[in-house]
Formats: structure tokens, sequence, C-alpha cells
């Protein structure tokens, strides 16, 4: 007999499963890290020697720096926007009683599944149709259609997740219906505001399709990137500039299940 | 409006959410500095009634008034009125101070006013050196209290309360209706009072609308309805009753004679309208209104004889249902713990004798 219960007991298929299941996620990954210190601008083993050089050289490159910049400014503006968007979206369906707000609600979500080739084409046919030039401006309106039904999806959870009596209590105090929404509503979902903002930046910093068909002459990075893959000797730099994204990635990703769990906690404690 | 003292009042007032009638054709008047509560099982309509003061629903048809203004048109911010939420409905971003402080933004007052006007607020419900707190570091009890004070130190004037101490503990909750009874008296701000709990609304009110089905049965002071119930529903909702079937005999001079199912003829005042010659109706009588002996008594009271069936131990009394012929159910009788434990052991079986005063004796209309 053992004194363990059932349910701690040690699951050795379990554990091999789980070693596999995490090996075959990040094995590919972490050889981005890898050869990004490798001395050798061929992508082949054996390892040559440890070496920052690309490192330095991606520092140095100005078309990269630019890329970048436009990510940037494109993924902060479209993920403002898409959580603005958000916001109001998931007030209106929670707080208020709406006719046919389900389907409303579905087809908001619907680009959700539409293959975002598709989307891309589609897009790309309006805007030339109405005349507009291909630019950074068409690639954020672009993400912000797309993020957007992450972005609501994430906000009327948390909106759901807190109770309508902490703004009728903000009312009856005295507060008028702008105040009340600067006081309670958006303290109270801020921690959401924050994880529907980096999950509609990682979605837009991400996006290759959409940046193709609807980009002008100036690159986001994903496309600088794809550019640079004809060029061998610019592959190793490549390979450093991903690393960083990785690791900036995954603290992002920390960071906002972080917000998630706290956002969590100090609704409970409210009720 | 007819009623000159009326502070607060709902006229002709009907809410319906979708097919749900949840408040239906409700009329009555609150007077300034009352501690008036609604009363009612669950879903009878009271906190429909309370948000449609607080102005968080409005009526489908009906008016409401608070100090002769029709509300209607108002916003729940621009009301003089204040609400503790049945939740409390504490800011959890907000500590204790900034709780309390909230509203007072609204009321132009200076800042040294308002510190100073929330310490009072903290004292006055006995929770100073609390407001640096956040309402996760709150029991049930502190967070009723500061519910309390951020609604209080707007000086409405009414305050609102939904069930508010409803989720404490017996100890607490009882504790909780005396001081709320005294901060009432202290401020003198009308309070409207919504409750399931038919001791508490009798401890704590002024008077009380007991509610069924979204309607108000009866509007009257803790002893009115207590002793003189307008029916069968209210009767048993308030504190406990027996009821006996009565066929009305005769009518004359204001007194009825009755044949009851159970007690026998009996011959009592009667000043109501619905007790007619030839009417069906039902006879009420409290337990504690009935006297339980071994013997007859002498002394001409009505009495009838009765079998003793089981007994409740209530701690200061006990409960003996005792089954008279034609009666449907036993009656229960109070009697004082030191009786029952006394000389003659009443035991399961015995015969006894309950007598009653005349005027003991409620008619009530048979629905
Ligand atoms: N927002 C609402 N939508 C639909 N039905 C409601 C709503 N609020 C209350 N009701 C219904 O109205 C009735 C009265 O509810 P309520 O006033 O909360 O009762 P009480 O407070 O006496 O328990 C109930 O049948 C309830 O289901
Ligand atoms: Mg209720």
């Amino acid at each position: 007999m053992t004194d363990v219960a059932y349910i701690d007991r040690p699951n050795r298929p379990l554990y091999v499963y789980a070693i596999f299941y995490l090996a075959f996620l990040y094995i590919p990954v972490m050889f981005l890290p890898l050869f990004s210190f490798n001395d050798n601008i061929y992508i082949t083993f054996p390892l040559k020697g440890f070496t920052i050089q690309w490192y330095v050289a991606m520092f140095k490159d100005q078309p990269m720096w630019a890329a970048l910049n436009n990510s940037l400014r494109v993924g902060c503006v479209s993920s403002a926007i898409a959580t603005l968007l958000g916001l109001f979206v998931a007030k209106a369906v929670t707080r208020y009683r709406i006719p046919g707000v389900k389907p409303i609600i579905f087809v908001i979500m619907l680009p959700m599944v539409v293959p975002l080739i598709i989307m891309g084409v589609a897009l790309l046919i309006l805007v030339t149709r109405l005349g507009f030039n291909l630019s950074l401006y068409t690639i954020t309106m672009a993400h912000v259609l797309i993020s957007v039904p992450f972005a609501m999806a994430t906000l009327i959870s948390r909106f759901e997740g807190f109770d309508p009596s902490m703004e009728e209590a903000s009312s009856d105090l005295g507060a008028g219906p702008w105040s009340t929404f600067w006081r309670v509503t958006l303290p109270m979902v801020a921690p959401g505001v924050l994880a529907s903002f980096l999950l509609c930046f990682t979605i837009s910093f991400d996006d290759f399709i959409m940046a193709f068909f609807l980009g002008g002459t100036d690159p986001t990075l994903p496309i600088f990137i794809w550019g640079q893959l004809r060029f061998p000797f610019r592959l190793p730099g490549v390979l450093a500039l991903g690393s960083l994204i990785l690791i900036i990635s995954f603290v992002v990703v920390f960071i906002s299940l972080w917000l998630r769990r706290w956002g969590v906690e100090d609704t409970q404690s409210g009720i | 409006m007819t009623n000159n003292d009326a502070f607060v009042s709902l006229a002709d007032v009907s809410k319906h959410f979708g097919s749900v009638v949840a408040v239906d054709h409700l009329s009555f008047t609150i007077n300034s500095g009352e501690f008036f509560s609604l009363l009612g099982p669950s879903g009878c309509g009271k906190t429909t009634v309370l948000r449609m003061l607080g102005g968080f629903e409005s009526p489908t048809t009906g008016e409401v008034y608070i100090d002769g203004v029709p509300m209607s048109e108002v916003p729940p911010h621009h009301r003089p009125t204040n609400m503790v939420f049945q939740n409390y409905a504490i800011f959890p971003h907000l500590n204790v101070r900034a709780n309390i402080a909230y509203g007072l933004r609204y009321d132009k007052i200076e800042k040294a006013e308002v510190a100073r006007r929330v310490e009072e607020a903290l004292e006055m419900v006995k929770l100073p050196g609390f407001g640096k707190r956040r309402s996760n570091e709150l029991s049930g009890g502190q967070r009723q209290r500061v519910a309390l004070a951020r609604a209080l130190i707007k000086r409405p004037k009414v305050l609102l309360l939904d069930e508010p101490l409803g989720a404490l503990d017996k100890k607490l909750r009882e504790e909780m209706q005396l001081e709320l009874r005294a901060l009432q008296e202290s401020v003198g701000i009308t309070f409207i009072f919504v409750t399931h709990d038919q001791e508490e609304a009798l401890t704590l009110s002024s008077r009380i609308a007991v509610m069924a089905r979204g309607k108000a049965l009866q509007v009257a002071s803790p002893k009115d309805l207590y002793n003189h119930p307008v029916s069968v529903e209210v009767a048993d909702f308030i504190g406990q009753m027996n009821f006996v079937k009565a066929q009305v005999m005769d009518v004359r001079n204001g007194e009825a004679l009755l044949d009851t199912a159970g007690l026998g003829k009996i011959t009592t005042s009667a000043s109501s309208d619905f007790v007619r010659k030839g009417a069906a109706i039902i006879v009420a009588i409290r337990p504690e209104k009935l006297l339980l002996s071994a013997e007859r008594g002498s002394d001409g009271r009505a009495s009838v004889q009765g079998t003793i069936k089981t007994s409740t131990y209530l701690g200061d009394r006990n409960h003996i249902y005792v089954s008279v012929d034609g009666c449907e159910k036993p009656l229960a009788v109070a009697t004082p713990e030191a009786q029952a434990s006394g000389e003659k052991p009443l035991d399961r079986e015995s015969t006894v004798w309950l007598s009653w005063a005349d005027n003991a004796l409620i008619l009530l209309p048979h629905d």
C-alpha cells in the first residue's frame, strides 16, 4: 500500500508524452538562437564557433530598423483602434439589452475564421477600387479588421466577469455616464484592455499576408525578413533578429497571462 | 397627491420584463423620516421596486414621486436617493477612503471638508482606521458598513437598502439591526429597506409593505400587521398562525355568530363587510393567544377539548400541537418553557382543554 493519493501518484506515460510534446514545440524554435551565435554564414551542423557578429551587423542594418519602426507604428495604431472598438462593443453587448445581439456578434467574429489570404485579396480589390494608394495606412486598416474579433473576445469576457452593480453604484453616487466610465469601468477592465492591446499587437506584428497584399513601398518587419531570405549571407542576421523577437514575444505573452490572472483575482474580490 | 406627509410615493406603478410582471399596479406612500420595509418572499418584486426608486429601472406604467417631484425623467445620478446594494458593490480598485469619498466629488465640496466628512463617516459606521484597506481585505460586515457610509455621506433624502443584512451570520445580523435602527434615528433620513425576513422587518420598521406576486398585500405598522392582518396570506407570512374554517350564521349589532370547524359555535364582534350572513370565512388565532390546561376552565372563557400530538422546543417557549376534532390541522399552542416542563407533564395523546379570549380571534376573508 502507498500513502500517496491516487491522483498524486507519478504517471510515467504522461511524463514521456509531455517531454515529446515540448520537444516537438520548442526544438525547431531553438535552432534560431543556436545558429544566431554560430560563426558560419551557412546554417549547417557542425557548429563552428561562437560569435556575436550577426547581432552587431543587425544593429547596424538601417533598412531593418526602418522596417521595425514601420511594424511598431502599424502595430501600436492598429491595436489601439481595435481595442477601442472592442471596448465599445463589449460594453454595449454586455450592458444593454439589444435585440438581435447574437447574430451581430457572430458577424463581427466571422473574420476570425475567414482565411487571411481571402481577406487579403478581397481588401486589395476593395482598396484599389476605392482609389487608395497602398501604404502603411492600408496595412493598418487591414490589421484593425483582423484583430478586432480578438479584442472583442478578450474584452467581452472581461466585462462579463464584472458586476454591473459597480457601474450602478457609481451613477447612484452622482457620477454621470462619462465619469462612471473613467472612474469605474475603465479601471476595472484595464487588465483586459492591456491584454487585448498586447494580443492585437502580436497579431499585427506577426502578420505577413495582409502586409504583403496591402503594403506599398514601406515594408513591415515580416516583409523585410522575407525579402532578406533571397540573399544567403543575410540569413544569420535574420536569425539574430528572430531570436530577439522570440525573447520579446515570450516576455509579452508572460505579461499578458499574468495580467489576465491578476484581473480575475481583482474582480472576485470586488464581489 | 392626496397625502400631505407623503415623501416618497408610488402611483399605480407596474414593471414588466417581457412577459414577466415583476411589479403589478403598486401604490403606497412613505412619510419623511420613516423606516419603511418591503417584505416578501424571494421573487415578489422587492428589488425591482427599489431599483425603480433608485432610477435603475423605469416603470412600465405609473409614476414614482420623491419629495413631490415625478422621477421618470430623472437619471440615477440626479436623484436624491442613495442605495446600499445587495452585494455592497464596493469598488475593488479603490480603498475604503476613496470608496466613501467617491460621491462627494459631485457635490462640489472642498478637499479639507471631504477629508473631515470621510473620517466622520468612518467613525459613524465604527470603522475608524480602516481607510487604507481594500475591499478584499474586509469582512462581509465591514463591507456592509463601507457601503452604508458611502451612501450616507451623500446625505440623501432617501436611503435604499436591498437586503443589506442577508449575507451576514445571525449574530452579526442582529447586532447590525440594532445599529441600523439607531443610525436611522440619529440621521433622520428616510430608509426604505428590503428584506424577506419577517422578524427583521418587524424589529426594524416603522411601517411594512407586505408584498407577493408584485402586489402590496398590506401596508401597516408591525403591530397592526401582527394583530390585524387583512388576509390569510399576510397572517401566514407574519409570525405563526392557526387557521380554522368557519361559516357566518348570523350578524346582528356588530356581533357575528360563527359555526367553526373545530372551535364550535362562537359569537364575536365583527365589523368587516365580508362577514355577511352565509359567508365562508377563516378564523385565525395566534399560538400565544391559546391557553392550555388539563381541566376545563371555570372562568367562562370559550374552550374546546383536544389531544396533544407533538411539541417543538423553541428555547424560550414550546409549541405544542393539539389536534381538535373538526380542525384540518393540529392547532399550535405556545406555552412558556416553565409550564411545559412543570408540575404536570403533558404527555402525547393526553387530553387537554384549549381556551381563548374573545378578542383573540381574527376574522379573515376566505380566499
Ligand atoms: N432584469 C430582469 N429581467 C427579467 N426579469 C427580471 C429582471 N429583474 C427581475 N426580474 C424578474 O422579476 C421578478 C421580481 O424580481 P425581484 O424584484 O428581483 O424580486 P425580489 O427582489 O423580491 O426577490 C422575478 O420574477 C424576476 O425573475
Ligand atoms: Mg431581491
